[in-house]
């Protein structure tokens, strides 16, 4: 177990080193931009799985802690001209209390009613934030970028970094769970409640556990959004293609390994990348789409759950008869 | 170490369907309780009640364990369990899509089980050898008396005083049966516990009971004080043979 865990810290720094030295020899923009994307949604889907994949518990309103997120850092920037690292904590402290408030009103209820409310709390900060002038109301708001820190040459860098942070961060705290207690009780959960509970598993404080880390995560991953587009809106911002894509691609990846929502945020979120640039943005919703339900049809333990099947077909066709 | 459980006056029920009218019973140390009754007369709500998995409308439920004194409609489930109550629920309830391994580990889940995990694992695993050549498959595969003896070792693990069993008896063949309440006397036995079970198989149940009630609509309608007591009572003859 320690030597898994020593190859995991090793993996993570090497990632770390890796998008670090890119920001500092690759000098094409784009890949950045488009690399942020795909490492927020490593992010929003390794959240997403903490509840949705371990717990079982479907979180359709992902884009509304991401938005309580992104909009924390707006009233940061605009009140205090906060530094990026306050307006990512402070946006996981807040984003997290709206998960834990989320899950006291609705995860006394068994599974489905808790996803129904999750789509009720995205509209419902949606239409507070349009309402709020301070913010920009539905017109949204613009945002000037502080000068940007050495060694980096350009925000957008320094952002992708950071993202790169938020995710390996993100993913460390879901290994955490998965293979602790909590992540032992969230399984139970997820497979027999009522069993859980018979066991002594206290199922109300882990679900309201996995709800909180969820939510914090999702609102961190939200806070660099306002520095990275300059710009920032409710429509966009509280969309439903957050929720969607948070949802879909720990689903295509595989939802009882931490692995999976990374494989999938990564595959999903490069073919979007590539088929916005080459053929509409609109377009690629229609992926995301196509690909769920092929998944959910076709493979529904995701692509770690298709490598789990293969190499056990292959060990059963090796062993002698 | 004076160890029971009492249940007094208890009124239970879901929404507005009332499920238990004042039922009154008292589980002491070392013995094995039978609670006869046949299907939808209250049983599960009893036992729900007990381990805090039902709130009930009225009445107390006191546990009287290592000197004090405790109100188990108060406490929460995963108290209860700490406090030394085990259920092995109706149904089984056992989680299909883990391993047999994992429904045990998951059975010394509070923290005060967790410690004994490897002790209690292996013996399980002394006890139940069937459960150890399966340790890796899925729950969900297993047969009914398969599942049946995975669900009281997963009791078991909580290292438990006091064991509820809900209708072990469901879903099984009649020599299973047999060879399931058999077992549950052995492991009371074994593990010095007090047992309290809910039956419909009234033969089976008053087979290793040192006393029980009857239920029937949610009220207690007898007290047998001894197994033949219970036997000879025309409630029984006429519940279980239509007599």
């Amino acid at each position: 177990m320690k030597r898994g865990g020593t190859a995991f810290w090793v993996g993570a720094v090497l990632a770390i080193a890796l998008a670090v030295l890119a920001a500092l020899g690759i000098q094409n923009e784009y890949y950045f931009f488009a690399g942020y994307v795909v490492l927020q949604f490593v992010v929003l889907a390794t959240a997403w799985n903490i509840l949705g994949g371990y717990a079982g518990y479907v979180n359709f309103g992902t884009g509304a802690f991401f938005g309580v997120g992104a909009y924390t850092s707006v009233v940061l920037i605009q009140a205090l001209h906060a530094p990026l690292l306050v307006q990512i904590a402070t946006a996981a402290v807040l984003s997290g209390l709206l998960g834990f408030g989320t899950g006291l009103l609705t995860l006394r209820l068994r599974g489905i009613f808790f996803s129904i409310a999750t789509v009720a709390v995205a509209i419902i900060f949606e239409t507070l934030i349009i309402n709020w002038r301070y913010v920009g109301g539905a017109t949204g708001v613009q945002l000037l970028r502080p000068p940007v820190i050495a060694p980096f040459d350009s925000y957008t860098k320094m952002l992708f970094v950071v993202m790169a942070l938020l995710a390996v961060g993100a993913v460390a705290v879901a290994r955490y769970i998965e293979a602790s207690w909590i992540g032992r009780g969230l399984r139970a959960i997820r497979d027999s409640e009522v069993a859980a509970e018979c066991n002594g598993v206290p199922t109300l404080r882990l679900k309201l556990f996995a709800c909180t880390v969820s939510g914090a995560l999702m609102g961190a991953a939200g806070a660099p959004l306002p520095m990275y587009m300059s710009f920032v809106e409710p429509a966009s911002t509280f969309n439903l293609s957050y929720s969607v894509s948070a949802l879909a691609m720990p689903i295509i990846g595989g939802t009882s390994h931490w692995l999976g929502p990374v494989i999938g945020a990564v595959l999903l979120g490069t073919v979007q990348q590539v088929v916005t640039v080459t053929i509409s943005s609109e377009l690629n919703v229609l992926v995301v789409g196509v690909l769920l339900v092929l998944f959910v049809v076709v493979a529904p333990g995701g692509i770690l759950g298709l490598v789990a099947k293969l190499r056990s077909a292959r060990s059963s066709a090796r062993a002698p008869a | 170490m004076a160890l029971k459980l009492s249940v007094r006056n208890v009124e239970a029920g879901y929404g507005a369907v009332r499920a238990l009218h004042r039922v009154s019973l008292e589980l002491k140390q070392g013995e094995t309780v039978a609670l006869l009754g046949t299907n939808g007369n209250g049983k599960s709500t009893l036992m729900k009640c007990l381990m805090g998995m039902v709130r009930p409308t009225r009445g107390e439920i006191t546990l009287d364990i290592d000197g004090r004194s405790l109100d188990l409609a108060r406490m929460q489930t995963e108290e209860i369990v700490s406090l030394g109550m085990a259920m092995v629920p109706e149904g089984r309830r056992l989680f299909p899509k883990l391993t047999v391994e994992e429904n045990l580990q998951l059975g010394a889940f509070r923290p005060v089980a967790r410690g004994k995990l490897v002790k209690n694992l292996d013996f399980c695993y002394e006890n139940f050898s069937v459960l150890k050549d399966r340790r890796r498959q899925l729950a969900g595969s297993l047969s009914g008396g398969q599942q049946q003896m995975l669900a009281i070792a997963r009791a078991l693990m909580s290292a438990p005083r006091i064991l509820l069993v809900d209708e072990p008896s469901v879903g099984l063949s009649p020599l299973l049966v047999h060879h399931t309440v058999s077992m549950i006397q052995q492991l009371k036995d074994g593990f010095d516990l007090t047992v309290l079970m809910a039956e419909q198989n009234f033969q089976q149940a008053i087979r290793i009971a040192d006393r029980g009630y009857i239920i029937v609509h949610g009220e207690i309608v007898f007290e047998g004080r001894t197994a033949d007591e219970l036997w000879n009572n025309e409630l029984v003859r006429s519940l279980y043979l239509g007599g």
